[in-house]
């Protein structure tokens, strides 16, 4: 990251437009929403447009775009586990997704062919 | 007794201290928001169905933006500190200060409308992970203002005593509020918008 002063100096326009960026994306996101897409389509412009501003805060506000190799390699550890996080939960549901679950002792779903026993 | 490597760096990481320290609690605070990421993910997709359109996208909006200019100022009251500009670090610092209570003012006016409404957590599956993804996050916000009021207030002597510790403070206090900021960035399109 930038120890000296006249080097920061040179990065002050490159934080507002950096910010004046975020602002305009966000509007993209708001607009997006409105031309009410598909629900998988909505899904994917909404996150690859957060992971885009996300990506910006990190790399210019943060000064993660210069970091030492300490910093990287913790953060490196961390989305390793973030992603083990993230995604094996969602396996141990992934053949039950859509069905309904009863507890035991509620009475029968109507969906569960309940009213076919006669 | 003087903390060592407080503002020279050490000569094994070639870090202060405080930069590596405060890296390794972002670090554990993605999991804590990882795990309740995660946690939507398994809700969401294992839901019969999803409320649309429940929460004010202009408030979320709104919202968004106070956050991305407060990120703004932050970085800002950091740089002015870096190119010897104090008056300009203390507006900067104060406007970060006032942007995040504006943040949880128009927090409080929503909270306040669903639960006149009745829509408390307890109410529903998305409810409960809407308060609770953004309640934590809240809370976050209301840390990092205690954090700034001390800067602004008693903890700005040390920008005389010890001007490079104080602009580290500064700078790892900056890298807390952006990660704040970064968390809400996903925060909004997934319970505001989808």
């Amino acid at each position: 990251m930038h120890s000296d002063p006249a080097e920061v100096k040179k990065t002050v326009r490159k934080y507002f437009m950096i910010g004046a960026a975020l602002l305009v994306f966000t509007g993209i996101t708001v607009a997006a929403n409105l031309i009410h897409l598909a629900v998988p389509l909505a899904i994917t412009v909404a996150l690859i447009i957060a992971t885009i501003k996300g990506s910006m805060v990190a790399a210019v506000f943060m000064h993660l775009n210069h970091e030492k190799k300490w910093i990287y390699a913790s953060l490196m550890l961390t989305v390793v586990f973030f992603i083990v996080l993230l995604f094996v939960p969602l396996l141990t549901i992934s053949d039950t997704i859509g069905t309904h679950i009863s507890a035991p002792g509620a009475p029968a779903h109507a969906g569960d062919g309940a009213g076919q026993r006669d | 007794m003087n903390i060592p490597y407080t503002v020279e760096t050490r000569p094994d990481t070639g870090l202060a201290n405080g930069k590596l320290g405060i890296w390794l609690f972002l670090a554990s605070e993605v999991m804590l928001f990882g795990a309740l990421f995660s946690t939507y993910i398994i809700l969401r997709t294992g839901a019969v169905e999803w409320p649309h359109g429940e929460l004010s996208v202009l408030l979320g909006a709104i919202n968004t933006v106070i956050l991305i200019s407060s990120s703004v100022t932050m970085v800002m009251a950091w740089a002015s500190l870096k190119m010897n500009e104090w008056s300009k670090h203390r507006l900067y610092l104060i406007l970060t200060f006032v942007l995040a209570g504006v943040f949880l003012v128009n927090k409080y006016f929503e909270y306040s409308e669903h639960l006149a409404l009745g829509e408390g957590p307890w109410a529903s599956t998305f409810l409960a992970i809407y308060f609770t993804l953004t309640g934590l996050h809240g809370l976050h916000i209301v840390g990092g203002m205690v954090v700034m009021a001390y800067f602004i207030g008693p903890g700005a002597k040390m920008a005389k005593t010890s001007p490079d510790q104080f602009t580290n403070r500064i700078e790892y206090t900056g890298l807390y509020w952006h990660f704040v900021d970064l968390v809400w960035i996903f925060l909004f399109p997934l319970l505001y918008l989808l």
